[in-house]
């Protein structure tokens, strides 16, 4: 099957994949930005998409485009490495069109995971694993309230900062990935080379944007503002 | 009259693909800057052989840039890469400043095994057009050449990508080891003709084929190759590769 | 002296290749994969016949010294291919081209072959196409033409400077997909060392493998040598540097004539050379004829001042200009054929008009191009080659005149070979520029590729069959055989021989010598006494050579050293036997000027009462005797031999 023993039917299940995250990110997003606004608003989203069988539905698909997008780019790399074989170049430069996010697109992929660990230990266990196992969350706060959830964590000064790298790590990773996405499909030529990286570039700030405002939101001004 | 620089060169030595290798070092006085690096080479044997030693053994031929022959590593780019686009023997010492180091690599890639000094093994470019790169014609008689009429703005682009000279430097320059640059400007050429499109499927999917097997690495866009390609070949052709490719297999 | 057959067949001109073609016997295809051949080169005439005897179904067998077949030095031709299409409605025709190019050799080709050439000319850019070769096309679709020099019509196909590339990597691509069916074994990074004689016909080679430094044996029904010509014997040439004429040399060494040799074409819009380092020239392609104009100054204290520095070719003003071919052949202006192009630079510069700091080299100027057409314009035709003279000489050509000089570049002589390309050792085929057959004593620009791709794909794949017709019943050879030991037996005394000699001058230093007398001596205007002085010098050069080589390293191993000097010692018996045809050819005829033989205005003067003939030269038994000479006569029938005119 081409979508696993052919070099560019990886990249392929890589873009789509990346592109199906890309999208739930950009709906994460708009939630998450709801907070700002209003806590009881954000809570009636969360409740909205709470514990019912799409929402379980649709995280288990999440977790396996996660998956399937790590486990790929572990095996792309492992074969990349093997094909660059084992001596090394004693003096490299990077020209000036190869971007740096390209480059480490490996080490970015983990940090994002990493940051992907704690956020779930922060909220998703807090909130939608509780309710499903009928624990209740920690620090007394109630699993459909989402938004002391959220209050509380980026009230911690060193949970906003890692969230900050996080979300530029994921920036980074993102910057070169949508391009690359429609690259790799073949959606892509001369003339529209620079119109991707373009909207790729707006449309990946956007988002991520969106998340830090939220970050910010709270690290300053905690629950009120 | 002519300007001379002096400047110690580092140039890897290393006799067979299992030798591990080392670099050797010497100052190089009073080179004209009027010659090619090739030809500072050449300097630099003519001095080795004349000590008894053997030469430093490089790939070369036309040095006219148009063979693809010549393939060094110079600090740190393949080629040495100008703003222009340049093969190394197409490189003039005016580039390189009085008192440096240059450091002359060979071809890095586990497809590529190097052959002696900077000498590498690229034969893989060969059975990889072997295996799908041509359109299937007989010798003979065909019909007229004007029979097929092809718009400008296709036989140009076509031309732009059948001008890849087969050099390696993609392969050279790309983290994973990859040959897309290669394998696209070969398939995009054919892939933009009437006359290649009767076999476009087969086509793509043999020539991927044949580069998995042989082990060159995974396109990852860095657009490296693009950097460095001495006849300035774009991440445009590996667009079409994959979309050529992706249309084949799902068509299949 | 033995009498040469070259086989023409009978008939008018028009209709010989027809009757030959229809007369000849075949092979069957059940046959054909009894019979091998040993194709050596993989240029566009190796490339070619390898592919389409391998698509025919015989057994081939392909040799190329660099690590693929799409090194090749046909690879570097830049301007184009000339085919009799008339797509350009200028009264073009297959009778047009083919009297062109007899006209453009000098009355010095066999006209036969020379027709058959412009016929199948067009055959071969039909062939291009549909191989998927990217020739430049107009807005309408249609394939683009455009003019070359020595000729009045515009029938040379192109893809943009890069034809030599394109077509060759046609030919390549075809040879690819045989050796992918199988009917083509490549062997890359060997080198022929000779050629293994049984009986009488040449049944097979030895050949060094570069890599491990071993000589292997290979068995084949016939072989064909396309290893390209001999220019490198001046050493400096628009040749890449491994080209050689060794596998030539082999052949004429086993008795085979060596046809012309004298011919030797020097090109004249080269880059003009810079210094005692430098390795090779750079061909400015000839398209840039078209458009450029040619001139020195007109006042001698200008040109002085130009090889000072003090000034730069823009600042001589219009009327100081000296146009000196628009002014010498207002006919074809700056496109006269290569020879006369090259001769007239060389009569300027010697007069003290050259424009460089060396006083050899001339202008080439686009200004006025640049002023009719635009910037644009001129850098979409010619851009690739203003950035590569940028990149060489550092000087802008887009603001100050381009400077070139004449260098050699190709060479018309080479094995003789009759009609069917067959050299007179039976079963030995040249084809490509290293046989002698079509370019007469001068050859046009974008002729060669016509000539190597017509010899591949649609000359050799047909003739060679009459040969291995009757070789049906001799089954394959083993290479255990005595011819084979004695062969690899005189190879390895050879290179064992250079090993021995432990000098102290490397292949270069030698070398460079070989080609700094042979430029003065055997370049582009020869005389008597000239070429006696240069025989006894390369002489000189033999005893340096045999006395004074150092090759490092070991025989057994990968030694570039080796190949060099391998390659070095046939370039010095070749440099001898031009030298002897340019003696014993007392006229000037194209790419041969005897300082004697010219007119009262400098032209070259022919002599066709007494010179009407190839020179076919041969072998005697060693690299010191002198070679003798036997003369293949010229017979003219569909072409009036005249005086080349190219004022009127």
């Amino acid at each position: 099957m081409w979508l696993y023993d052919s070099s560019v039917g990886k990249k392929v299940v890589m873009s789509v994949t990346g592109i199906a995250l890309i999208l739930f990110l950009t709906f994460h997003a708009c939630m998450n930005i709801v907070a700002v606004f209003s806590a009881d608003a954000y809570n009636s989203v969360c409740e909205f998409l709470g514990s019912n069988w799409y929402a379980v539905a649709g995280t288990l698909v999440l977790a396996f485009l996660v998956v399937l997008h790590f486990v790929y780019a572990f095996i792309l790399t492992l074969e990349n490495r093997k094909a660059r074989g084992n001596n090394r170049y004693a003096v490299t430069s990077r020209p000036d069109k190869v971007e740096w996010a390209s480059q480490n697109m490996f080490v970015l992929g983990l940090i994002v995971i990493l940051g992907l660990c704690l956020h779930l230990y922060n909220f998703w266990a807090n909130m939608m694993l509780a309710e499903l196992t009928g624990n209740a969350g920690a620090c007394g706060i109630d699993p459909t309230d989402g938004a002391a959830f959220i209050a509380q964590t980026f009230g911690n000064p060193v949970y906003a900062i890692i969230y900050i790298v996080w979300l530029v790590a994921l920036w980074f990773h993102l910057s070169h990935g949508f391009w690359s996405a429609f690259q790799t499909l073949g959606i892509n030529g001369k003339t529209w080379f620079n119109r991707w990286k373009t909207i790729g570039c707006i449309y990946v700030t956007v988002v991520i944007a969106l998340f830090i405002i939220v970050v910010l939101r709270f690290a300053l001004c905690g629950g009120a503002c | 009259m002519a300007n001379t620089i002096s400047f110690k060169l580092r140039y890897w030595k290393q006799n067979g693909p299992k030798d591990p290798g080392h670099f050797d070092e010497r100052d190089m006085k009073d080179i004209p800057t009027d010659t090619s690096f090739l030809e500072m080479l050449d300097i630099l044997n003519e001095q080795l052989v004349e000590e008894g030693s053997e030469p430093f053994v490089f790939d070369h031929d036309c040095r006219e840039g148009i063979c693809g022959m010549c393939s060094l590593y110079i600090n740190g780019t393949p080629h040495g890469k100008t703003e222009q686009g340049a093969t190394t023997c197409q490189l003039y010492m005016r580039r390189f400043h009085d008192g440096e180091v240059i450091t002359v690599e060979p071809w890095r890639s586990a497809a590529f095994p190097v052959i002696k000094d900077c000498m590498v093994d690229r034969s893989a470019f060969d059975k990889i057009q072997a295996a799908g790169g041509y359109i299937s014609v007989r010798t003979g008689a065909p019909q007229d050449a004007n029979a097929i009429l092809i718009s400008k703005e296709a036989a140009d682009e076509a031309m732009d990508c059948a001008t890849c000279i087969g050099c390696g430097a993609c392969v050279a320059a790309c983290k994973n080891g990859s040959a897309m640059l290669f394998i696209s400007s070969k398939v995009s050429q054919f892939a933009l003709l009437p006359q290649g499109r009767v076999e476009a499927k087969q086509r793509v999917k043999n020539m991927i084929a044949k580069m998995d097997e042989l082990g060159f690495g995974n396109c990852t866009n860095t657009r490296a190759c693009e950097a460095v390609c001495p006849k300035n070949e774009t991440v445009a052709n590996i667009a079409r590769l994959n979309r050529e490719f992706i249309k084949a297999k799902l068509s299949d | 002296m033995a009498t040469i057959d070259s086989k023409i067949p009978e008939g008018p001109i028009s209709q010989k290749w027809t009757n030959y073609k229809a007369h000849q016997r075949l092979v069957n295809p059940a046959n054909k994969r009894k019979l091998d051949i040993i194709v050596v080169g993989t240029g566009l005439a190796g490339a070619s016949a390898a592919a389409s005897l391998g698509e025919m179904g015989f057994h081939v067998l392909s040799f190329c010294i660099q690590d693929s077949p799409r090194r090749a030095h046909s690879i570097a031709a830049q301007g184009g291919i000339n085919a009799a299409k008339n797509y350009q409605n200028d009264g073009d025709s297959v009778y047009r081209l083919f009297y062109d190019t007899v006209k453009g050799g000098d009355y010095r080709a066999r006209e036969a072959n020379v027709y058959r050439l412009a016929e199948v000319s067009a055959n071969i850019i039909d062939q291009c196409v549909a191989q998927g070769v990217p020739f430049a096309r107009e807005y309408g679709g249609l394939l683009a033409n455009r003019s070359f020099g020595g000729v009045q019509v515009s029938r040379t196909f192109y893809a943009k400077g890069q034809t030599g590339q394109q077509l060759l990597l046609g030919a390549y691509s075809a040879l690819m997909r045989q050796v992918h069916e199988g009917t083509v074994e490549l062997y890359t990074r060997y080198e022929m060392q000779d050629i293994v004689m049984i009986d009488g016909r040449a049944r097979g080679i030895i050949a060094r493998n570069l890599v491990t430094g071993k000589l292997e044996r290979f068995a084949a029904h016939a072989v064909v040598l396309a290893t390209g010509g001999y220019g490198n014997t001046y050493f400096l040439s628009t040749n890449a540097m491994a080209c050689n004429c060794s596998a030539a040399m082999a052949a004429y060494r086993h008795g085979a004539y060596f046809a012309n040799p004298c011919y030797v074409q020097i090109h004249p819009t080269c880059i003009p050379v810079h210094g005692d380092k430098q390795s090779k020239l750079t061909l400015m392609s000839e398209s840039l004829r078209n458009d450029g104009r040619i001139w020195v100054p007109k006042k001698l204290e200008d040109a002085k001042k130009l090889q000072r520095g003090e000034i730069k070719g823009r600042d001589i003003p219009e009327e100081d200009r000296d146009y000196y071919l628009e002014r010498r052949y207002p006919a074809f202006g700056n496109l006269v054929p290569r020879d006369v192009a090259s001769r007239a630079a060389k009569e300027r510069c010697d007069k003290g008009f050259g424009v460089n700091n060396t006083g050899l080299a001339v202008f080439l100027d686009f200004s006025e191009a640049i002023q009719r057409l635009g910037k644009d314009r001129v850098a979409q035709r010619y851009g690739n080659l203003f950035d590569m003279y940028e990149e060489i000489t550092d000087e802008n050509p887009y603001e100050n005149p381009m400077m070139i000089y004449p260098a050699i570049h190709y060479t018309m002589g080479g094995l003789w070979v009759d009609y069917e390309l067959q050299t007179n050792i039976p079963g030995l085929f040249a084809i490509g520029e290293c046989n002698f057959s079509d370019h007469g004593a001068n050859r046009l620009g974008a002729s060669a590729l016509m000539q190597g791709l017509a010899d591949g794909y649609f000359v050799l794949p047909y003739t060679i069959q009459n040969y291995l017709s009757d070789q049906i019943t001799v089954p394959r050879f083993k290479t255990d055989r005595p011819e084979f030991d004695e062969a690899e037996k005189k190879v390895n005394a050879k290179l064992d021989h250079f090993m021995n000699i432990k000098g102290d001058e490397s292949v270069d230093t030698i070398h460079k010598k070989l080609g700094r007398i042979m430029w003065e001596y055997v370049g582009m205007a020869r005389n008597a006494e000239g070429l006696k002085t240069g025989i006894k010098k390369i002489d000189e050069i033999r005893d340096e050579f045999e006395h004074h080589l150092r090759v490092p390293g070991t025989k057994e191993s990968l030694n570039v050293e080796l190949d060099k000097a391998n390659r070095l010692n046939d370039f010095i018996t070749m440099g001898k036997l031009i030298a002897y045809d340019a003696l014993s050819r007392n006229e000037s005829c194209g790419g041969h000027f005897r300082e004697e033989y010219q007119t009262e205005d400098g032209e070259a003067k022919r002599d066709d009462k007494n010179y009407f003939y190839v020179a076919c030269w041969q072998y005697q038994g060693n690299d010191d005797t002198a070679p003798e000479l036997s003369k293949e006569p010229l017979k003219y029938e569909a072409i009036e031999v005249k005086t080349r005119n190219y004022k009127s």
